[in-house]
């Protein structure tokens, strides 16, 4: 294989890693704090993907319009919480699975009917001409995309880690009873990390939005891409799921090339099913207690 | 000898009922071509809420595979008849396929618990429905494929399709109330139960998981089979639609998770909210359905939840 060939390959796994590390790091958090597979991610981003091409319309630019798109979001993500998803929040796997699945549907059929299905795709947002280092060409808004994904993913680690709310959060994750023994109201925590979780992909949305072509039918493949890059990066780790949505951006890149693009899903649900089997624990082989 | 048989005569009732309704109503309904339609749709739900009962309610492991081995099943039937074998044929290798590929895979997944084996089992779905759109010299890929049998009379069809539905349906609840009521079903409970306490007593977990979920997958495969020849044309999209993994699960969790006669009872509730819903907001129909269906999770506490958490699924 061409070696220049094999560097663009790989430059364009890690843009799209940088993507698909927001949109896990979210999903990642809610399932390991609240123990909850959020099936609503995927329209999430959509959501945000769209929220973010009408302020473009409107002259916004994408990325910072993701400022107030994330909140708002993540205001949504509050109060399907508080106040429906708490409601069974003690219950079986089967009926959160089911509740947020059903919720999906609502959300997603709502945005179908009101977005239609057609593709929609902003124009150059920056205007910059793309980065070449040797023969390898970066496209500038993809690698901005890309960096503001790992930084927004960043800094719900740093809040996890540096915050007193964040701390929190973590205890939840660590010991409910121990963390509501020490004060901690877990019902407002719950709510609160699904809220970031759902905020962050928003924000991934915006990204989206800003370099690829949008349709609410693409919210099932953001959520195959939150499970698998989840699980790449181990349950509820924040830092994993940048490691997660990296790899499989390279692993998706690489597959795409050499089984044939019309794969790209087999590819990542046999690497999921692998990584389950072999090393459920996740790639960086540690809880993720951040 | 006497219990023995005694245990048989419900199983056995079901099925003879089962014959009677199949041969019966479509004489009954001859030329309700709706009402043909709802009772097909009933059948083939509570064939599968059935088949999935046996691994999600006996078992307690929420899988999300139904609709990997039905679209399978769809189109093994619906390839071996382009190369022109009988509707028969088509039948036995929906089941030989979907079991040849359930055994390994339930056998490898089943390890996996509570989400992880649901998104597990969930990825079959979208694998297969990929490799099926990808693989298109065989299986037509995106374009589908037309049943060769299409082109007869679409009553007829109809008929022929109510009496091998309600046959099907018929023969999934009698074999799970065999099962319920033999070994496999004890040591299923008791994996259900507590499997490191079931391991302890000498329960052979992963060899019982793995016979439920293919016996399961087995049937799914079956009635994937009769819905291509019902439907005539299929596509991907249609036969590997997560719906039918998820429509399955309400069905049970209606009529209630565990229990023989739930998914049967859940299918009918459904079915008839389902017909509702789209009846009267086509657009929204799907979106509506969602709403219904979180309702239904979030205020039937007194039938379903304490049932299941007392199975503790998770």
């Amino acid at each position: 294989m061409n070696s220049a060939i094999l560097a663009q390959v790989l430059v364009n796994g890690l843009l799209l890693g940088g993507l698909y590390a927001a949109i896990a790091a979210g999903f990642s958090l809610v399932w390991g704090v609240l123990n909850v597979v959020n099936m609503l991610h995927g329209s999430a981003v959509v959501l945000g993907a769209y929220a973010a091409f009408f302020g473009w319309q409107l002259g916004i630019n994408p990325f910072l319009a993701a400022l107030a798109i994330g909140p708002a979001i993540g205001l949504l993500g509050w109060v399907v919480q508080r106040f429906i998803v708490q409601r069974v929040i003690a219950a079986p796997v089967l009926i959160t699975l089911v509740l947020t699945f059903a919720l999906d549907l609502v959300l997603n059929n709502a945005m179908l009917a009101a977005f239609t299905a057609d593709y929609r795709k902003m124009g150059s947002v920056t205007g910059l001409p793309p980065l070449m280092i040797g023969t390898v060409s970066i496209p500038a808004d993809r690698l901005i995309a890309a960096v503001l994904g790992i930084v927004a993913t960043f800094l719900v680690h740093l809040y996890l880690t540096r915050s007193r709310l964040g701390r929190a959060i973590v205890a939840v994750r660590m010991d409910q009873e121990t963390a509501r023994l020490m004060g901690v109201k877990v019902e407002h925590i719950y709510a609160l990390t699904f809220g970031i979780g759902l905020a962050l992909a928003g924000v991934a949305g915006c990204l989206i939005g800003a370099v690829f072509p949008i349709s609410p039918l693409n919210s099932g493949g953001y959520l195959g891409v939150a499970f698998v890059a989840c699980v790449l990066g181990g349950l509820g780790s924040v830092v994993g799921a940048i490691v997660g949505g990296l790899v499989l951006g390279v692993v998706e890149s690489l597959g795409s090339m050499l089984i044939g693009a019309e794969y790209g899903v087999t590819v990542a649900a046999v690497l999921l099913i692998l990584m389950l089997l072999w090393r459920p624990q996740g790639l960086l082989g540690r809880a993720g207690y951040d | 000898m006497h219990a023995r048989l005694q245990g048989w005569v419900l199983p056995v009732a079901i099925l003879v009922i089962g014959a009677i309704v199949a041969y019966g109503l479509p004489i009954a309904l001859s030329n309700q071509t709706y009402l043909l339609r709802l009772a097909t749709s009933l059948a083939l739900l509570v064939t599968l809420a059935s088949a999935w009962n046996l691994v999600g309610g006996f078992t307690g492991y929420p899988s999300f595979a139904t609709a990997a081995f039905f679209g399978l099943g769809a189109y093994a039937s619906a390839v071996m008849q382009q190369f022109g074998w009988s509707a028969l044929t088509g039948y036995a290798t929906a089941a030989i396929c979907a079991a040849l590929l359930s055994a390994p895979f339930g056998f490898a997944i089943l390890r996996l618990k509570g989400h992880y084996f649901a998104i597990a089992s969930l990825m079959l779905v979208s694998i297969l429905k990929e490799v099926t759109t990808g693989w298109s010299n065989v299986t037509g890929g995106g374009m589908g494929i037309n049943l060769p049998g299409a082109g007869g009379d679409p009553l007829a069809i109809a008929r022929i399709s109510l009496e091998i539905l309600v046959m099907l349906a018929a023969f999934s609840v009698a074999l799970s109330l065999v099962i319920s009521r033999g070994w496999l079903g004890f040591g299923l409970s008791c994996i259900r139960m507590n499997e490191t306490a079931a391991l302890s007593a000498g329960i052979d977990a992963p060899r019982l998981k793995t016979i439920a979920f293919t016996i399961s997958s087995a049937i799914c495969g079956v009635a994937g089979a009769a819905y291509a020849g019902w439907i005539g044309y299929i596509d991907p999209s249609d036969v590997y639609d997560v719906m039918w993994s998820v429509r399955p699960i309400i069905a049970a969790l209606i009529g209630g998770v565990g229990t023989v006669f739930g998914p049967v009872v859940g299918s009918l509730i459904y079915l008839v909210f389902e017909e509702l819903m789209w009846r009267n907001l086509l657009t929204f129909g799907t979106g509506a359905l969602g709403v219904l269906i979180a309702i239904l999770v979030l205020v039937m506490p007194g039938g379903v939840l304490p049932s299941l958490r007392k199975g503790k699924v998770s």
